[in-house]
């Protein structure tokens, strides 16, 4: 038996063992998601889960493991997500920390900062946020205002921030801020600080879906300390050098975000073609529907292979630097036309929004929350704006 | 398998890439074309494609050949759209001899030495209708002798008129619609009852109407066993379906790149075309649909070189997916090439008319999407 077969063998007694049965009941709305964090809310099974998966790494299989991680090759990581996935096994912990922050810290992050942030990220202890867009910042970021002054051994902290994703429940932000006034994108840094912070607010912001998860934050005369301790800045990279750690975290973001398009049942019409009714010949009982709901599998599962490919070539150096923004706007586009199709085949029903049947609106809701998917992160056109400038190399008008 | 290609495919592909662009380029098309040539191809060049070794990719190295696989044949197809290359590659080297893999080895003998010398060209007569709908075949085979006798007629069948070898599927048994009862022959051309009329096609290719009218072959026509010639059509059907995907794939990446590169250079109202944020997003979204297209080729490629069990499903996304790209690619490149689009001068139109063909060639979007719908059982 080769290396990956039995790491495979052993992956799968593994789990079947440790993980809790309620951890293997698909998820039913995002209050389902574990985020850890330092005032967590766990439902039964998630801590249990948490901790077993963090013991041996496996919160973030691929981070070496010095930095909490399971320091698993990138084939072994497939593995471990192919058989959790097989096993329909939840996801142990979903962060910030985990898909942002962390990438973009063992890229660019001190020694000494790895070693001090990393680990709690891994063990689920601490729960991160943020801190990018701004009222009047949005899709043309780098123009961003949130003043850092350097007073020393602290930088004082003026601003406001939007859109910031479960700011009231987050425990640290990662926040761009101005460090210098007199250019755009070469005075921005990158710093970490504490929600808990004098001079933090933040105030919920209610979406079309009737949740709010995210927030306003305004920060009012905050002081952040230069280091956390010996060679852990509380800057990620240097000072004014802000913009290349935020583009690189954006990578990861929108790679993250594209996921959505090939998540999500395989097979969007043998799913309704038991609940909308059949024909005689055993097909989707409306021929209109069942052309876009076919329609729609083979582009989840084209995007599918798409993911495959954009993996392997992304961790081969192959794909052009530039990609992720056209999986960003592919996945995310697909996503919110597969959910006006679930809305279309679940008819009056999935119009109750209180009701007990439709789990408080659960469809609909989720519906309304994928029209965020080609605006948070970069919105569409922003997408195709890069891609168009940056891959096909058109020129600027 | 990683999903990209691996050193040996990537020298493939720049040998492949030399030798369209400079052998079978659109001005080689064009030629052809031109002198209203009955086979539509040159005989030279598919001479030329011998001795590069490709005709012979899915032949074993114990019969002469390269002994590769789907991803390599793919490899060539891509090139060959992407130059609208005219020749018989994909029904003679591809599906072709991917219907003779799956027979036994004196048919084997048999053809594939011409096919290694690029003597041979090899059709496949399956369609009987406007439309692919190889579960409807109704062409009767009736025992005669120690053989068969095919009467009926095919239609759509590329390069029938040149080749001197037709895979030819019949009925043996049972009735259209049947899942059983179907017969694949090989059947030389020069056989009598045989009659063939060449039309040219949209994309200036040709396909024969074929008419089998009391056709005696006898048993060692046969390609592998009586009444089950699913199983052989199917194995041919799949190669020949990710291969035209990869076909497609290469006319649309080929019609992306001379737009993109159009309206790099193109000037009105004072500005380069190109610059418009109309054209920049249309051109972008078309990069992400022909990329993911691409992602389907090749992932249908390497699943039917794994045997997986899946790969039926991905060859008919990778022939939906690619043929939904390309179509987008051809016809925003017409329109953004403005009245030049037009023009018979310009390729742009050539690459429209291909994916035209190549889109109905085993079955188009449509066909393919229905298929899998039903594999997933609704
Ligand atoms: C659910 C969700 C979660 C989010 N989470 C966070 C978070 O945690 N932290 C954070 O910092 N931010 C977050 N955001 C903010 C997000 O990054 C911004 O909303 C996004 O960047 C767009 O900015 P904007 O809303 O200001 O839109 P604008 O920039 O005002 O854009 C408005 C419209 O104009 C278009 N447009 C703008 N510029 C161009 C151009 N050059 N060419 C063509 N069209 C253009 C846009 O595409 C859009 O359609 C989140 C947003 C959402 C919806
Ligand atoms: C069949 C046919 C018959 C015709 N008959 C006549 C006739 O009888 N008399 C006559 O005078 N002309 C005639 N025309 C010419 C026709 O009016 C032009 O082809 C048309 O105006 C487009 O100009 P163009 O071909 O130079 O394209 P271009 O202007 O070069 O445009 C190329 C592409 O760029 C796009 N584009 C250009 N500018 C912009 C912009 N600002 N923003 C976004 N996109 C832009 C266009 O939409 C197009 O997709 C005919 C053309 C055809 C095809």
């Amino acid at each position: 038996m080769s290396d990956l077969e039995s790491f495979r063998e052993e992956t799968v007694a593994w789990l079947e063992a440790n993980c809790p049965p309620e951890m293997r009941q698909p998820m039913v709305d995002e209050s389902d998601i574990c985020w850890g964090g330092k005032n967590p809310t766990f439902k039964p099974g998630q801590k249990e889960w948490m901790d077993k998966m963090a013991a041996k790494g496996w919160t973030v299989p691929d981070w070496p493991k010095e930095y909490g991680g399971g320091g698993l090759s990138r084939a072994e990581t497939k593995i471990l997500l192919q058989e959790m996935g097989r096993l329909k096994i939840r996801s142990p912990l979903s962060s910030f920390g985990i898909w942002m922050l962390g990438p973009a810290l063992l890229h660019f992050g001190s020694e000494e900062q790895k070693l001090h942030f990393l680990p709690p990220i891994a063990r689920g202890e601490v729960r991160w946020c943020q801190g990018y867009s701004e009222p009047g910042s949005g899709s043309d970021l780098a123009s961003l205002q949130t003043s850092a002054e350097d007073k020393g051994d602290h930088y004082l902290i003026n601003g406001q921030k939007i859109w910031t994703s479960y700011a009231d429940k987050a425990d640290w932000i990662f926040c761009l801020t101005r460090t210098d006034k007199t250019t755009k994108h070469k005075g921005i840094s990158f710093m970490l600080f504490d929600m808990t912070n004098e001079g933090v607010e933040t105030k919920p912001i209610v979406l079309i879906s009737g949740q709010s998860a995210f927030c306003e934050t305004f920060f009012t005369d905050v002081e952040v300390p230069k280091t956390y301790g010996e060679g852990v800045s509380s800057v990620v990279g240097e000072v004014n050098r802000g913009w290349d750690v935020a583009k690189y975290l954006l990578g990861h973001e929108r790679s993250m975000i594209s996921g959505d398009g090939s998540s999500g049942a395989t097979s969007l019409g043998s799913k309704f073609a038991d609940q909308y009714g059949r024909d005689e010949m055993g097909r989707l009982d409306d021929p209109m529907l069942r052309a876009q709901m076919a329609e729609m599998d083979i582009d989840v599962l084209a995007f599918r292979a798409m993911a495959e490919r954009f993996g392997d070539t992304f961790k081969a150096n192959l794909c052009h630097p530039a990609q992720p923004n056209m999986m960003k706007y592919a996945g995310t586009e697909i996503n919110k036309r597969r959910h006006e199709l679930i809305m279309s085949a679940g008819g009056s029903e999935v119009l109750e929004w209180e009701s007990d049947a439709s789990n408080g609106g659960l469809t609909a809701r989720g519906w309304l929350r994928t029209k965020a998917n080609s605006i948070e992160g970069g919105t569409s056109e922003v997408m195709l704006n890069v891609v168009s400038k940056q891959i096909l190399q058109l020129p600027n008008a | 398998m990683p999903l990209y290609l691996n050193d040996d495919q990537k020298m493939l592909q720049d040998s492949a890439a030399d030798f369209m662009k400079g052998e079978g380029n659109v001005a080689h098309f064009r030629e052809f074309r031109d002198k209203n040539c009955k086979d539509g191809f040159s005989h030279a060049l598919w001479k030329q494609f011998a001795e590069m070794g490709f005709t012979g990719i899915l032949v074993s190295e114990d019969e002469g050949g390269l002994g590769l696989g789907h991803t390599e044949a793919g490899v060539v197809l891509e090139e060959i759209g992407r130059n609208l290359t005219p020749s018989p590659f994909l029904t003679t080297a591809v599906a072709g001899v991917e219907a003779l893999n799956a027979g036994g080895k004196a048919l084997r003998d048999k053809y594939f030495p011409g096919i290694l010398s690029g003597d041979s060209v090899l059709a496949l007569a399956i369609d009987e209708g406007a439309k692919h709908r190889p579960d409807q075949i109704a062409m009767a085979a009736t025992r005669a002798g120690n053989g068969f006798k095919l009467d009926g007629k095919k239609q759509f069948v590329v390069q029938g008129g040149s080749a001197d070898t037709l895979i030819v599927a019949a009925r043996t048994s049972g009735s259209a619609g049947d899942d059983k009862g179907l017969t694949l022959f090989a059947v030389d051309t020069s056989v009598g009852g045989l009659s063939r009329d060449s039309v040219r096609l949209v994309d200036s290719a040709m396909a024969a109407h074929v008419e089998f009218d009391g056709v005696v072959v006898d048993a060692d026509a046969v390609i592998g066993e009586v009444d089950e010639g699913g199983a052989v059509l199917k194995r041919m059907l799949n190669a020949g379906r990710a291969g035209a995907a990869a076909e497609t794939l290469g006319v649309g990446a080929g019609a992306m790149d001379i737009t993109v590169d159009y309206i790099k250079g193109r000037k009105q109202f004072d500005t380069i075309i190109g610059s418009f944020q109309a054209l920049q997003h249309r051109t972008a979204h078309l990069y992400s649909e022909m990329e993911i297209a691409r992602a389907t080729v090749l992932k249908a490629q390497q699943m039917l070189d794994e045997g997986s069990s899946k790969a039926e499903m991905m060859v008919s996304v990778a022939k939906a997916k690619a043929g939904k790209a390309t179509s987008l690619s051809v016809k925003e490149g017409v329109q953004m090439h403005g009245g030049v689009g037009m023009t018979d001068e310009y390729d742009i139109g050539l690459y429209m008319k291909r994916d035209r063909a190549l889109a109905e060639f085993m079955g188009d979007t449509n066909y393919h999407t229905n298929l899998v719908a039903e594999m997933h059982g609704y």
